[in-house]
């Protein structure tokens, strides 16, 4: 098999799962989006193994690190969205905007804060 | 370049005359990627999750071709079992709309559409430059039966293994502590 199959396949992936961080609004649809990232870059890691004959079979055994790290990090993604969920009341990125530097100025963050403030007490 | 062909071995046959693995290789990838596309296009959330199911699943097929087997049937069993099941608690839990939702993109799409064009062009002419004479021979015995897998994974990689292992009880450890409404929460919160 040509290794590029596997490797352009991975790179169409990859970016999708760009787009789909950059573009959705959920979190969890964020989430889902990093999850086609790593498996693209779990692709490529076995595609290149296969094609090295790796004799410490490196690439698969990264690719078996990578899938209990994406375990992980579904695990502790999925309870902070929760979090904010039961905080805020909403898992849609764009709303969480305590952090946002407003070209306005301090005086209209304050007040964004202080409403918020108020509808999470 | 001469180092990288000759750790090749001889190339193999062109594009035009694929091999039965390439096209089973090319179906099922083109099924992933669609479901791929699919999966971060719909307006329907809980749709995503699914069509995510087959996107996973058809790379599971993939690493099936490619003879890594055991990494299939992990990737079915934590993907497809767990985290998909996890993704759909959390759609459940957050009370995500079941019909179409129609902010499920944020006003940037089309930057994102720019940028992930611009990366996916970027980077297949990068590869497919690299790798176009680059041959992988399947042939001979599998390289990641179960037996491989467990041989490599005990003999060569036993601490990683196991840092993972603790890594993955925090992990777990947290998320409880995260989720959890404890009795000092309700105290803070009043």
């Amino acid at each position: 098999m040509h290794l590029a199959y596997p490797a352009v396949l991975a790179v169409l992936l990859f970016c999708t799962g760009l787009y789909g961080v950059l573009a959705r609004r959920n979190a969890i649809l964020v989430l889902m989006s990093v999850e086609l990232m790593l498996n693209a870059v779990n692709l490529n890691l076995v595609a290149f193994d296969v094609w090295l004959r790796d004799t410490l079979h490196a690439g698969q055994a990264l690719t078996l690190f990578t899938i209990a790290i994406a375990a992980a990090e579904i695990g502790i993604g999925l309870a902070i969205v929760l979090m904010v969920y039961r905080n805020r009341g909403t898992a849609d990125i764009d709303r969480l905007r305590d952090n946002a530097e407003t070209p306005g100025g301090d005086e209209a963050d304050h007040e964004q804060t202080g409403k918020k403030a108020e509808a999470t007490a | 370049m001469t180092s990288v062909l000759s750790l090749a071995g001889p190339a193999g046959p062109g594009f035009l005359s694929p091999t039965g693995t390439e096209i089973a290789f090319l179906l099922v990838g083109v099924v992933t990627l669609a479901a791929a596309v699919v999966t971060v296009t719909t307006r329907q959330l809980v749709h995503a999750a699914l069509w995510l199911v087959v996107a996973l699943g058809g790379i599971a097929v993939e690493y099936l071709l490619l003879t890594a087997e055991f990494i299939a049937w992990v990737q079915v069993l934590i993907y497809v079992g767990s985290v998909v099941v996890l993704l759909l608690f959390g759609l459940m839990l957050t009370k995500a709309p079941i019909g179409r939702s129609p902010d499920a993109d944020s006003g940037n799409r089309p930057a994102a559409l720019v940028v992930a064009a611009a990366a996916a062009a970027a980077l297949v002419w990068v590869v497919v430059d690299a790798f176009r004479t680059t041959w992988i021979d399947l042939d001979g015995p599998a390289q990641g039966t179960t037996r491989v897998s467990g041989e490599m994974l005990f003999r060569n990689w036993v601490l990683p293994f196991e840092a993972l292992s603790v890594l993955l009880l925090a992990a777990l450890v947290g998320a409880i502590v995260l989720s959890r409404k404890g009795d000092e929460d309700a105290e803070g919160k009043r």
